[in-house]
């Protein structure tokens, strides 16, 4: 198998803080990949660079044989990689059939003028969009909550809707951050399944942040762990187990260490200087 | 059980200080000149009186009723007494305290309106204290019933109430004509409204609310049942109804009626394109009086025969209103654009200060000696032609006499386009036009989009937006909609003056939006037809202009944040998580998939 991602010393710095270190990864196409580590470890960060939602300060990210260097986010959409909040960023005031029509985006190509004019083209890409949309909320199990307004959804669905609309730009690679955070066991499950389901039946490559341990062993492939912005270890759930320095990450020290709490940077209201 | 003491105290003391307020400011005594019912002491500024107890007697009721009907009333009761009480204050407080040295408006005529023109004072305090207490009480009452009668009452004495208010121009208008003069003479005396004529207004009113109240439903589903076809007729029928009242209102309505309708239509303009920045980007623009004035300014610079025009020069013969206009248009949207290049990453507030600055740099371009040579500075430019319709005449006379009739609607009989009337034409259709292109906007792939820029700027990139070529085409977009309402404004001023486009001008501009709905459509229009057409049919009472304004801004944003026609967006996101239906739990659990 070739690698559809390949991060090569990946480096990110806030002022003297360093939240992603010379970090090397990759992703094998239509594998499961998941990236663990403890809070602050600095994963929504690098889920950050690889999105151009934050520049990255060195290394480079090389996106199916091509750099993606200076690239804006919504170019990187366009290429192929698509991703999820781990708080949930819906358009709350959108309707569920809206929101995967904006993911649809990259896909569309009439314009404005089109649009006054009431060219049959317009309409027609309008009206295709339109099924592919409720196509896609088929897929994800949400049939018949189509028109409900976003932030009406429960829970769950809003998490499901969060997927469906990554699923739209019909990406290679989906990026999950935290997909279960908030669930229970029960809907833990169901979602494992529904991703292993995206990955078998639509051929995408999945690398997700995940806390829940049971889930990243079952689901994974491979698994990469950061700790301080560092990559400590990489393997498959098996080796990643029994590793001393993963273990130590996870129960020597934690998350209550006050440098890791200040390095918590999963909140993209951080503006990116 | 009980007693709310504390906040039937806070409405009665709020009562108080609002009536001490709207009589200090000369508010009651400058409204006091507008009769509502004729022969009675019923006028604009006691109804000032009216409307405060009322309002306040119906909150304190609804504050402190809790279902309870002995409860409300006696609620509104005590902060009706509290209120007449700091009346009857005020009024035996003028002469001693001589607070005319201070309130100019503390006046004897004022003290004569509130003691209801009463010889002895005491008598005069006991009527005045008792028409606070008891509309109170009415206020309160009118809570407490069932809601069909209390909607009855409401749309029955905001009917009078209105009426009485707009008198003198409703009887200007329908005396145009025989048959609505027999209306008019029925229905309004020397000043004000007839007691026979309030009566019936109030009873009509009060019939019509009820039966749209109840049969509103009914109607709706009868309409839905109809067959396709039959309904595809109504609303064609429809829109063949609204197209003929829109061509008959300035024949009917009169020049004075006609140029407010102008005025109006020019902000609905406006609002329109600060709609789609506004209501549908989110990009908060408060310099949008700048696109105004340089679609104004193109017309006039293209077609005025004054020496700042371009008469005289090769391009002269060329250059006229219709050509002006896209150019206008064009100009305008470039304008937009220029201006979004450099505030692209800003947003909310910072992007509100930017667009201010800019909107003033424009005025202030517009002033300066350095560019006087070109646009007059001061003098602004002068000598704008009246639109001209080629071959007008000739036209008219291939024309059967009905449809020359209508013709001359549109166009005096020299060819041009002059009267208050003639404009309205052009700034209907110009409405309608915009209307219909923002409202395509709105429905299409460009208004999905900028929905998402709105509500989170980050995601709707990170979806594969291009937030520069959104956010730049929403800024032009709206600018040359406002470009499209200066170029017609310059051409039906005559002249424009720098003084004209001041920051006041984007301000109404923003506020019709808001209330009238961010978002919507046929909010626009409606919040001009309020925040424009309104103050200019009350021209007496001016001076309270921005007083009223304030106050109505400030009442709306507390009683109906999302405006007055909200759009479908808008009303949810005001819905507050109350009334949202709980999600049955069953509903949480994962699906197999």
């Amino acid at each position: 198998m070739s690698s559809i991602l390949s991060a090569q010393g990946v480096t990110k710095r806030f002022g003297g803080l360093v939240a992603v270190d010379h970090v090397d990864v990759e992703i094998e196409e239509k594998s499961i990949h998941a990236i663990i580590g403890p809070n602050g470890a600095g994963k929504t960060t690098f889920f950050n660079c690889l999105t151009g939602f934050y520049p990255i300060n060195e290394g480079k990210v090389i996106f199916m044989g091509e750099p993606l260097i200076d690239i804006p986010p919504d170019q990187i959409t366009r290429r192929g990689i698509s991703r999820t909040y781990q708080n949930i960023r819906l358009f709350a005031n959108m309707t569920a059939i809206e929101n995967i029509l904006v993911g649809q985006e990259p896909h569309l190509k009439s314009s404005w003028i089109g649009a006054v004019l009431g060219l049959p083209n317009t309409r027609k890409e309008e009206e295709a969009a339109h099924e592919e949309a409720l196509r896609i909320i088929r897929f994800v199990g949400m049939q018949g909550r189509g028109d409900v307004i976003a932030k009406n959804l429960s829970y769950g669905d809003q998490r499901r809707l969060e997927i469906a609309r990554a699923l739209a730009s019909k990406p290679k690679l989906l990026l999950l951050d935290e997909p279960t955070a908030g669930m229970n066991p029960n809907e833990t499950v169901g979602l494992t399944n529904f991703i292993r389901r995206i990955r078998d039946e639509l051929g995408v490559t999945i690398l997700l942040i995940e806390h829940d341990m049971r889930m990243v062993m079952g689901i994974s492939e491979q698994i990469t762990v950061l700790d301080y912005g560092q990559k400590i270890a990489e393997g498959t759930p098996a080796i990643i187990q029994s590793n001393p320095k993963v273990i130590e990450a996870y129960l020597g020290r934690g998350a209550t260490d006050p440098v890791a709490e200040d390095t918590e940077t999963e909140q993209p209201e951080i503006p990116a200087t | 059980m009980t007693i709310n003491w504390k906040q039937i105290g806070q409405y009665g003391f709020i009562m108080g200080i609002a009536i001490w307020y709207v009589c200090l400011v000369g508010m009651v005594e400058t409204f006091d000149s507008r009769g509502i019912i004729d022969g009675t002491l019923f006028t604009l500024g006691r109804a000032l009186l009216v409307v405060i107890s009322l309002g306040l007697g119906y909150v304190t009721a609804m504050k402190v009723s809790d279902g309870n009907f002995g409860m409300g009333v006696m609620g509104s009761l005590i902060s009706g007494v509290i209120g007449a009480v700091m009346t009857v204050v005020l009024v035996l407080a003028i002469e001693p305290l001589n607070m005319r040295a201070m309130f100019v408006n503390a006046s004897t005529s004022l003290i004569e309106i509130l003691t209801f023109e009463m010889e002895s004072q005491a008598t005069g305090l006991t009527i005045l204290a008792a028409f606070i207490v008891g509309f109170s009480v009415l206020g309160g009452i009118i809570y407490l019933l069932p809601s069909l009668p209390r909607r009855a009452i409401i749309s029955g004495f905001s009917a009078v109430l209105v009426m009485g208010m707009l008198g003198e121009l409703l009887t200007v208008v329908l005396g145009r004509f025989d048959l609505t003069e027999i209306l008019s003479d029925f229905l309004y005396g020397r000043n004000g409204l007839s007691i026979p004529g309030a009566i019936s207004i109030f009873i009509f009113f009060a019939v019509v609310s009820v039966l749209w109240a109840t049969q509103k439903d009914s109607l709706q589903s009868g309409v839905e049942n109809l067959p396709p076809t039959q309904r595809r007729t109504l609303s064609w029928a429809l829109i063949v109804l609204s197209i003929i009242v829109l061509i008959l209102l300035p024949q009917a309505v009169g020049p004075y009626i006609s140029q407010i309708l102008v005025l109006v239509g020019l902000y609905a303009l406006m609002g329109l394109g600060l709609n789609i920045e506004i209501g549908l980007a989110g990009l908060l623009d408060l310099g949008f009086v700048g696109f105004f004035a340089i679609g104004a300014y193109t017309v006039a610079l293209m077609t005025s025969t004054g020496e700042l025009g371009v008469s005289g020069t090769a391009i002269a013969d060329y250059s006229n209103f219709w050509v002006a206009i896209p150019i206008a248009v064009a100009v305008s949207a470039f304008a937009g654009i220029f201006l979004g290049i450099p505030v692209l990453r800003m947003r909310g507030d910072y992007l509100a200060i930017v667009t201010l600055g800019f909107a003033e740099i424009i005025r202030i371009l517009v002033l300066s000696d350095f560019l006087r040579p070109l646009l007059g500075g001061a003098q602004g430019v002068l000598n704008i032609p009246k639109p001209a319709v080629a071959y007008a005449q000739q036209i008219a006379n291939q024309l059967p006499w009905y449809f020359q009739t209508v013709f001359f609607f549109f166009v005096s009989t020299d060819g041009r386009i002059k009267d208050p009337a003639h404009f309205y034409y052009i700034i209907v259709i110009g409405c309608a036009l915009i209307s219909f292109v923002a409202w395509r906007l709105q429905n299409a792939r460009i208004g999905r989009n900028w929905m998402a820029l709105r509500e989170d700027e980050d995601v709707a990139e990170a979806m594969g937006i291009n937030l520069i070529a959104s956010k730049l085409l929403a800024f032009g977009i709206g600018a040359a909609f406002a470009g499209l309402s200066g170029a017609i404004f310059a051409a039906q001023v005559g002249s424009v003056f720098p003084h004209s486009f001041g920051l006041i001008v984007s301000i109404n501009v923003v506020s019709l939006v808001i209330i009238g709905g961010s978002g919507s459509i046929p909010g626009v229009i409606v919040g001009s037809l309020v925040l424009v057409g309104l103050p200019e049919l009350l021209r007496e009472f001016a001076e309270y202009r921005l007083l009223i304004y304030g106050a109505l801004l400030v009442v709306m944003m507390l009683v109906r944040p999302e405006g007055l026609w909200p759009s479908e967006t808008t009303r949810r996101e005001m819905q507050s998580d109350e009334d949202i239906e709980p999600v049955p739990v069953g509903q949480t659990a994962p699906r197999s998939v």
